[in-house]
């Protein structure tokens, strides 16, 4: 089960896609880290997440954890996004047997599922194709 | 540091045991393995399981396993490194007698994963990637290795055939292992067919939900000489990690943790991968095989799938990989796994591996992987 508190924590990135870039090297993280991995610096500035990227590999899900049963099958992808950074994310709006590695996809904030039946309502980033 | 030995081994017969509990189940091997190595003290207990809390609602493993073994208040350590946790287990133990901390250990591993449902075991696994940023979006363990498997076949032309041959070679070796889980013979056709699990992986792509433990006994080689019993030696033991979520390697198709890894204890054992007589390797999904056999250095990238296919890593091929069934077949109680890898190299290097035996083999490695690779654990081993 997902506390609120924990959910709330992650708030900036899934709601505002708020990532840290390295103020020394330009390296951008996402989820923002305390130590860049690439030259040590532990300055950053904020910025925000390229909003479109193409796909560089994916699944369809067909049998799904706990949480996400009504959903199945759905696709799961890795954005290669224009900045360069990648994130893992769903794929939706989209026909699964017409997906491809190298497809351009567009970032959407969308609902991802309910903690149960009383539980926190999840938000977040899911990916649709564009034309 | 001293030259190390394992001297002894013990694993039950793996499967969905419901009539045993955690501490039975790890306590049958673990006098199995001291019986066998002919010991009648053990001065330190290593264990390695990767989440005995979400599936059993049991932490502090160290202590109570110490306490089922009945030998006295010997420190007992817990170790975690999610499915390479019976790996890293196995190293704590080579270092303490390495080191000369210690001079009888046993390193063991255990997992049991039936007491929870299909979706409780699938949560607590996904556990083991980055549960915010991976997890979250509904991804799978076979979903991460899916992913890996189409960049697979996208950078190197892997074929569905090449990955299902993995799967029928590991059965055909689990047929021959009275141990193993699943028993049976797959064929690759069925394994293509298999009902889809996280396209392009089907349920026959992936090894199973298991409760096992296995155990082995280390000792100085000078000790393993006295005691005049067979032994295999420990040459060279490595263990890097890689970043946690996937997304975040330099590249989605080969295993870079493996890489480095290997060529750490290539370098501890003066010897290349050329020399291996045979592997055990971390075969959790069909692609995963095929990616460490390429880390290892034993095919190129690229050449792993159509190497399997071809039948060079059958018992009888040229190197043959995971001669004990694997994860696939043997199954895979994840605390457990990295252990009985050993037990098998040790099986094979001191001639009992019965009728899975290879002919006259003189190195072994194992190779035991946490995550979608973020852990890795190689140990390489020499006939005495």
């Amino acid at each position: 089960m997902l506390g609120p508190a924990r959910y709330w924590r992650e708030v900036p990135q899934r709601y505002r896609y708020e990532a840290a870039k390295c103020a020394k090297c330009g390296k951008v993280f996402f989820p923002p880290r305390l130590v860049c991995n690439k030259c040590h610096s532990k300055e950053f500035t904020q910025t925000t997440l390229a909003q479109t990227g193409s796909i560089e590999t994916f699944t369809v899900i067909r049998v799904a954890p706990t949480g996400f049963g009504d959903e199945a099958p759905y696709a799961v992808g890795i954005i290669k996004l224009d900045d360069g950074v990648r994130i893992t994310a769903q794929i939706t709006d989209c026909e699964l047997d017409k997906l491809d590695i190298g497809q351009k996809v567009r970032l959407e904030f969308r609902r991802l599922g309910k903690e149960g039946e009383s539980g926190i309502l999840r938000y977040g980033y899911k990916f649709v194709p564009v034309a | 540091m001293r030259d190390v030995a394992v001297i002894g081994v013990g694993m039950n017969h793996w499967g969905e045991l419901w009539e045993k509990s955690l501490r039975n189940l790890w306590t049958e091997a673990a006098l199995e393995a001291v019986e066998h190595a002919g010991v009648d003290r053990v001065d330190a207990m290593t264990v390695g399981c990767m989440s005995s809390g979400l599936f059993v609602g049991q932490e502090h493993l160290g202590a109570m396993l110490a306490d089922q073994l009945g030998m006295g208040p010997i420190p007992g350590t817990r170790v975690e490194s999610a499915c390479a946790s019976g790996g890293l287990a196995f190293r704590q133990a080579y270092l303490a007698v390495a080191s000369g901390v210690s001079d009888i250990v046993l390193a063991t591993g255990v997992e049991k994963m039936t007491d929870v449902d299909g979706g409780a075991a699938t949560y607590a696994l996904s556990a083991a990637a980055d549960q915010e940023y991976e997890g979250y979006h509904g991804i799978t363990f076979p979903g991460l290795y899916a992913m890996m498997a189409r960049a697979h076949m996208k950078a190197f032309g892997t074929t569905r055939r090449q990955l299902a041959c993995v799967a029928a070679k590991n059965h055909d070796n689990g047929l021959l292992n009275p141990l193993a889980q699943y028993q049976m013979k797959v064929t690759p056709e069925g394994v293509m067919a298999s009902v889809p699990v996280a396209d392009p992986l089907g349920v026959l792509d992936c090894s199973p939900i298991t409760d096992g433990a296995a155990a082995v006994v280390l000792v100085p080689v000078e000790l393993a000489k006295k005691m005049g019993r067979p032994y295999i030696r420990v040459a060279a033991s490595a263990q890097t990690t890689d970043t946690l979520a996937l997304h975040d390697r330099e590249e989605l198709h080969s295993l870079a943790g493996t890489a480095k890894a290997a060529a750490m204890a290539y370098k501890e054992a003066g010897i290349g991968p050329k020399d291996l007589s045979f592997a055990e390797v971390h075969d959790c999904f069909t692609i995963a095989e095929i990616m460490v056999t390429e880390g290892l250095g034993l095919f190129e990238k690229g050449k792993g799938g159509p190497a399997a296919e071809a039948g060079v890593t059958a018992l009888g091929g040229k190197i043959p990989i995971n001669t004990s069934g694997g994860l696939k077949s043997k199954g895979h109680p994840v605390g457990a796994t990295g252990i009985a890898q050993v037990r098998e190299v040790f099986l094979q290097l001191t001639g009992q591996a019965d009728k899975r035996q290879v002919k006259n083999p003189r190195w072994g490695l194992t190779q035991n992987m946490g995550g979608t690779g973020a852990s890795t654990l190689i140990h390489i081993f020499e006939r005495a």
